[in-house]
């Protein structure tokens, strides 16, 4: 299926081959640099390409290219998903999935993609099996491998590939037994003008650190499962029970991995956090224009909303800001015309302001359209559907381990859209 | 710089290279490691280190681990280019191969096959037969995956392959099956003959399989299943829009009659591939989300079709790369079913940090969606798009508006008003697709609107794109007669501008001329002419050979022949007007989720998606002969699972023939508290929620499993209201391996409910018993399944506890019986001989029995002692012989049963096992089970 894979950097320069049949030279690549020379940004090179005699399909992550070579029909989706698997490989091994730390961890990276794919067909994606058989670099180990010798391979062979269980290693042991379990939620939202929702939505994951000892089987239940609209497990959760009891039953795999993931629409139910007054004006005359905004709190369901930024891409003609905030710091970036407005914390008692006028270049005409503002926020220990975890359950294995629940929301691709009629 | 870079690194890579051989050379294996390390990372940045084969091959015996897999890295990488060297490290693998650790069998058969040497092909193809009938399943895999290797290799293999395949496909072990799956499609997937066996097993073990296995398997079955049932669309025909008429169109005439004749009834396999793949749609894979999706598109009946959606709509907030191939995918959907995709409407608006082709197939997907309802909401949302800063994308939705108007004749007029104002655009690309997309729409309908021409014409002068002028060219030209007076002034400005116009320009301005010389040659003789003359000696060949066929055919002389009387007819002949439709209108050519469909060309290895058969094939190809089963032994699966165990007093969990019927059975098991296992085989499904917790070291078998019998627990009189029932489901306990799973039915037969159910106190203390859950509250006639997990010590010594409510608590005891305290093992009939003979003597047990007639036959015997006892069946090479093989829960001791015939009925049974106490037990109630009827 995969033929083969080439890593390529931000600049072009492919730093890494690997071949899983036999070797194909690097120069298939120039078709994709051509299409991407094209493209100008890199978000917008199409992931599949064709060339005379092989297919191109490539993502785009951490400023690289995973450029896959196949040649015959495959499923798009098929590559594509396993790419991101190497990415999510490398950055579950390495902290991060850089150019810089993929080529000081060459050979580990080397040995990964070896086990990952067997004659281009996946063999171990599970992080549970790589990590028995590869160890992930630590600084310690890496000093003491280098004084003696020593390996970062396994030298015990992974059993978690041949039991019921594929995702979990056996034999796994802790002193303090844990589980997390961390339900973080994003709001998608476009308002007009008028503050009026046109499209809300709540994208929901919930995110697992599970230290357990042994085979733990786990019940995790929740206050109000019929929240959930539309969702997708890890492949340890037993479908059958959520359908019928709507409990998520399974065995974990050890360490950190996600769960489930899911989508609350009805847009009802999605609060908006903050409401914003917003004025933005630009004059036909005297080049400029006058800029007025104020964040208030809305429905945060009395808890503090943190990290509050606004962010306005401005149009072209804009050359300056001249603003004032009563609370946090403002930048203009001249090249890139955004306008960001770090807030921080939302004080109810004194509402933060910003206000000034914007000059725009001389005799250039006004611009047709307003721009629209993107909020970004957080919120700690709510989870704005409402959704809460009721309890969790261990069976299988007799110590009482610790378990914790913690609830993050934060603003998706909250926009705040000026709509005008044509 | 291009010509240095190789020279360079490599006078460098030499002196490098010695030192590493030196390296590998020496005695240390830190060194050694070191160098590999160093050579690994030369591979990885594509640089050559095929000279240093000779040193790093030497190292391919080392023994450690880490070593060795980088020298495997090596060695796959440069075996092609030094085929000779390369076969010095033959011997150590073939060696590796026999080695007791599956690990290092499955390591040497991957890299023995991943050596692209031709020489040998003899050698792998052997080492390939073994490992598919090795006893570990990851051997077994590797094998498969080795398959495709050496076809790819040598072509000539195939017939040998394709056996391989062929036995490689009845395994049973989850691993195994995506990547067999894999290698039939790419050795012989045409040879669907050898699913039929097979394709149930697969049905069921689909859930189980890992990912990527899934994928594979879903897309061959589909193409199975367009070969062998028949189409589940024909019912809906006459309810269906004619939207769907015409999607029908295609599946053609011999329906018709056909319909008539009978109604429509899905074939049972038919519709377990689609019960058994829908679970899979919930997948955090979107690969396998995609295809269970396409799966439904071209298999499931029309109305069941759009469970998917919500799926697919979810993948649109995954990766960039994925939204691509989703929206592709939905955009040839949502052509012939608007409705799937139209309450999703909002998810396809296009955000301003999409990526733009992201926003391109979202465009034509909101335009594919737009009907009479929603266009007011679709018009609105584009007309902020054209304000985009991205202009080739404002300009990709003015032709998204174009589309609209022409499909959508109520807002036709609103779509052409909202163009004509965008023609005083600031930006040069507006204007230019307005004025593209505004010459398609009079076309369609031109009575009524020189005011827009008139318009047009006078906007002209501004206009520089020449694609626009152009297309006001040519309107002008076309509807003359309708501006007769601005007509000739346009084309003396394009006298005038001739030479410094585009192609394209002037190839109109000709047709211009031409067109208005037939209608007012008055006034345009002289201005045509000269146009004319202009065009004669242009650069272009096209715009020369245009002029000189244009003067032929309009300008009378006593060349011209007789087309001059028909010019007018020629060139003022009503036009049809342009059809505006999707550019993904031709793709369901494709099967969904292809790579073909992606790029909308066929890619090598494409498999054509059959068109249904007109009458189904032979439905009993796919019945299988089970041999761990039960009585049943040769009936087919689904006609099993139709049978009701009598004596449970329950239904069991239904026919597999119509979905309406299993779906009422889903509801009644919601009902209940852990689903209760009664089928003869358990479908994937149910399956996917009894994942033992512990891995076995022999293989289990999970299916034998007979009538069930059910004890009581506690009766509603004693219980005061509360009744309790239990089974033994016969499965490995999910909490321990070494308890005995217990199913416990609890039902309220008084008058108000009961709350707090669970157990208490136990005896002996010491008795390790997995609890239920405590049920908060059972209703009146209410009744729950529960599970439970006990430990007996491989001792038929009662299980005593409290069974407890809020009030009450009453003493109940589980007391087992001797051939529930076993699991079954599976082994083959020489392994059986060969354990059996390590257990003589004192561990063994024998009767001669009589036998009553009617038990005389093997199935019978089977189907009675599998009735008394959970054990596996052998299979037998001789008749007279029946054999049994079996597991102590608790100590895993092995319980052999054989049970030899000889005449008259007379039989001698035989127990080996060490655990004597039970051995005796056991004869006993095997004895009782066979002699009477």
């Amino acid at each position: 299926m995969i033929h083969s894979l080439f890593l390529i950097n931000h600049s072009g320069d492919i730093f890494l081959e690997k071949h899983w049949k036999s070797v194909i030279s690097r120069s298939v690549c120039d078709y994709f640099f051509e299409v991407k020379e094209k493209a100008v940004d890199p978000e917008n090179v199409p992931p599949v390409l064709q060339t005379p005699h092989h297919y191109l399909i490539s993502i785009y992550r951490g400023k690289l290219f995973f450029l896959s070579v196949v040649q015959t029909e495959v499923p798009p989706l098929f590559v594509i998903e396993f790419l991101h698997r190497v990415a999510d490989t490398f950055q579950d091994y390495f902290g991060e999935c850089s150019e810089g730390v993929i080529k000081d961890n060459l050979v580990t990276v080397y040995e990964l993609l070896e086990e990952m794919l067997d004659n281009g067909f996946p063999l171990a994606t599970e992080s549970n099996v790589l990590k028995e058989m590869i160890r992930p670099p630590n600084i310690l180990r890496s000093v003491v491998n280098t004084l003696t010798g020593g390996s970062n391979v396994g030298d015990t062979l992974p059993t978690g590939q041949l039991s019921n269980v594929p995702w979990r290693r056996a034999g796994v042991k802790y002193t303090n037994n844990e589980a997390y379990f961390d339900v973080v939620e994003e709001i998608d939202a476009i308002l007009d003008k008028s503050g009026t929702t046109v499209f809300a939505e709540i994208q929901g994951v919930v995110e697992a650190c599970v230290r357990l000892t042994g085979m733990p089987d786990l019940t995790l239940s929740f206050m109000n499962p019929r929240l959930l609209d539309d969702m997708s497990f890890h492949p340890c959760v037993r479908f059958k029970r959520w359908e019928s009891e709507r409990v998520l039953s399974f065995i974990p795999p050890d360490g950190n991995f996600t769960l489930m993931t899911y989508h609350v629409s009805s847009q009802n139910l999605v609060a908006i956090p903050v409401y914003v007054k917003q004025n933005i004006n630009f004059f036909e005359t005297g080049s400029c224009g006058r800029l007025d905004i104020t964040i208030g709190p809305k429905q945060n369901m009395g808890k503090t909303v943190e990290g509050l930024m606004v962010t306005i891409h401005m149009p072209k003609v804009v050359l300056s800001a001249n603003l004032t905030a009563t609370q946090g710091n403002y930048t203009y970036d001249l090249t890139t015309k955004v306008l960001v407005w770090d807030i921080g914390k939302l004080n109810p008692q004194k509402l933060p302001n910003l206000r000034g006028s914007l000059s725009m270049q001389a005799g250039a005409p006004k611009p047709e359209e307003n721009p629209s503002l993107n909020i970004d926020l957080k919120i700690q220990q709510l989870a704005i559907s409402g959704l809460k975890v009721s309890r969790l359950d261990m069976y299988g294995e007799k110590y009482k381990p610790f378990k914790g629940v913690k609830y993050l929301t934060k603003a998706g691709k909250f926009q705040r859209l000026s709509l005008s009629f044509l | 710089e291009v010509m240095l870079i190789p020279t360079r690194p490599r006078l460098f890579s030499v002196c490098r290279n010695e030192d590493l051989k030196e390296m590998l050379e020496s005695s240390k294996e830190s060194l050694k490691l070191e160098a590999m390390k160093r050579i690994v990372g030369l591979i990885a940045k594509g640089k050559n280190a095929s000279e240093l084969f000779p040193a790093v091959v030497k190292n391919v015996a080392s023994k450690n681990i880490e070593l060795k897999k980088l020298v495997y890295v090596y060695l796959v990488r440069y075996a092609e280019e030094q085929q000779d060297l390369a076969l010095l490290s033959i011997s150590t693998f073939q060696r590796a191969l026999k080695d007791p650790n599956q690990f290092i069998r499955a390591s040497a058969l991957r890299v023995l096959s991943s050596i692209r040497v031709p020489i040998i092909v003899p050698i792998m193809m052997l080492a390939i037969k073994e490992a598919a009938a090795d006893l570990s399943p990851y051997v077994r895999k590797t094998s498969a995956h080795a398959i495709q290797k050496l076809f790819s290799l040598d072509a000539d293999q195939k017939e040998q392959l394709i056996e391989v395949i062929e036995k490689l496909l009845k395994d049973k072990s989850t691993l195994v099956a995506g990547s067999v799956v894999m290698a039939f499609e790419e050795v012989c997937p045409d040879r669907i003959d050898l699913i039929h066996k097979n394709y149930r097993k697969l049905c069921n073990l689909l859930v189980d399989v890992e990912e990527w296995g899934q994928v594979v398997i879903i897309s061959m079955l589909t193409r199975y299943a367009r070969t062998q049932f028949t189409s589940p669309w024909k019912e809906v025909r006459g309810q269906s829009g004619e939207v769907m008429k015409a999607f029908y169109e295609s599946d053609s005439e011999e329906k018709k009659g056909h319909t008539e004749e009978k109604p429509y009834i899905m074939d049972p396999d038919h519709r377990l591939l689609l019960r058994n793949t829908k679970p899979l749609l919930q997948s955090r894979n979107t690969a396998v989300v995609m295809s269970v999706a396409q799966l439904y598109w071209h298999l499931a009946p029309k109305h069941e079709v759009s469970i998917v959606t919500k799926s697919l709509v979810r993948l649109l907030r995954s990766h960039r790369e994925v939204q691509y191939i989703v929206l592709q995918n939905i955009a040839t959907m949502s052509i012939q079913r608007k409705g799937m995709f139209e309450p999703f409407m909002k998810s396809f608006y296009v955000r301003s940090t999409d990526a733009t082709h992201i926003k391109t197939l979202k465009l034509e997907i909101l335009t594919n969606l737009a009907n009479e309802a929603n266009i007011s909401t679709i018009l609105r949302e584009f007309q902020t798009y054209v304000k985009s800063q991205d202009k080739a994308f404002a300009a990709a939705t003015i032709q998204a508006i174009g589309r609209c108007a022409t499909n959508i004749s109520e807002v036709t007029d609103t779509c052409l008003n909202g163009l004509v104002l965008l023609l005083s655009n600031r930006d040069e690309t507006v204007v230019a697709e307005s004025v593209v997309v505004i010459k398609k729409l009079l076309q369609t309908q031109p009575t009524q609107h020189s005011e827009i021409i008139k318009h047009m014409a006078k906007l002209f002068d501004n206009i520089t794109v020449p694609m626009a002028r152009a297309s006001i060219l040519w309107l002008i030209g076309e509807y003359c007669e309708r501006v007769p007076k601005i007509a000739p002034d346009v084309l003396r400005k394009m006298a005038k501008s001739f030479t410094a116009e585009e192609d394209i320009v002037k190839l109109q301005t000709v047709n211009l001329a031409a067109k208005l010389y037939l209608t007012n040659s008055k006034q345009t003789k002289l201005l045509t002419q000269y146009i004319l003359n202009l065009g004669k000696y242009d650069q272009n060949y096209d715009i020369r050979d245009r002029t000189r066929f244009i003067r032929q055919l309009i300008v009378p002389s006593e060349k011209s022949g007789a087309l001059n009387k028909y010019a007018r007819r020629i060139l003022l002949a009503p036009k049809p007007a342009p059809v505006l439709e999707s550019s993904f209108k031709d793709r369901d050519r494709f099967q969904l989720g292809t790579l073909s469909h992606s790029l909308n060309s066929k890619a090598t290895g494409y498999q054509e998606l059959s068109d249904w058969p007109a009458v189904a094939p032979d439905q009993s190809v796919r019945n299988v002969e089970i041999i761990e089963a039960s009585g049943s032994d040769s009936e087919e699966e689904s006609s099993e699972s139709e049978k009701t165990s009598s004596d449970s007093g329950k239904s069991s969990s239904g026919s597999e023939q119509s979905s309406s019927e299993s779906e009422l059975e889903q509801k009644k098991k919601k009902k209940t508290k852990k689903v209760p296992q009664k089928k003869s085989k358990p479908t994937a499904a149910d399956r996917y929620s009894e994942i033992p917790a512990v891995c076995w070291s022999l293989r289990v078998t999970t299916s034998s499993f007979g009538p069930v019998k059910t004890y009581e627990l506690l009766h509603h009189m004693t219980g005061k209201g509360l009744a309790a029932k239990y089974h033994f489901p016969r499965q490995p306990c999910l909490y321990q391996p070494s308890m005995v799973a217990v199913q416990v039915i609890l039902s309220n037969s008084s008058d108000h409910s009961l709350e707090e159910i669970h157990i208490g106190d136990r005896s002996p203390a010491s008795l390790s018993i997995h609890c239920f859950n405590t049920i908060e509250r059972l209703e009146p006639e209410a009744s729950v399944t529960v599970s439970m997990g006990i430990d007996f010590s491989d001792s038929t010594q009662a299980a005593n506890f409290q069974l407890c409510t809020k009030e009450d608590q009453f003493s109940v005891s589980i007391q087992p019986a001797v051939g529930e305290l076993l699991m079954p093992s599976s082994m083959t009939e020489q392994d059986f001989c060969k354990e059996q003979g390590k257990l003589q003597g004192m561990n063994e047990t024998s009767a001669t029995i009589t036998m009553e007639t009617a038990n005389a036959s093997s199935q019978a015997i089977s189907k009675q002692v599998l009735s008394v006892a959970n054990v596996g069946v052998v299979s037998s090479s001789q008749n007279n012989f029946s054999r049994f093989a079996g597991r102590t829960v608790s100590s895993g001791a092995l319980v052999l049963v054989s049970l030899e015939l000889k005449e008259s009925s007379t039989a001698l049974l035989t127990i080996n096992t060490e655990k004597t106490v039970m051995a005796s037990m056991l004869l006993r109630d095997i004895k009782q089970a066979l002699t009477q009827a």
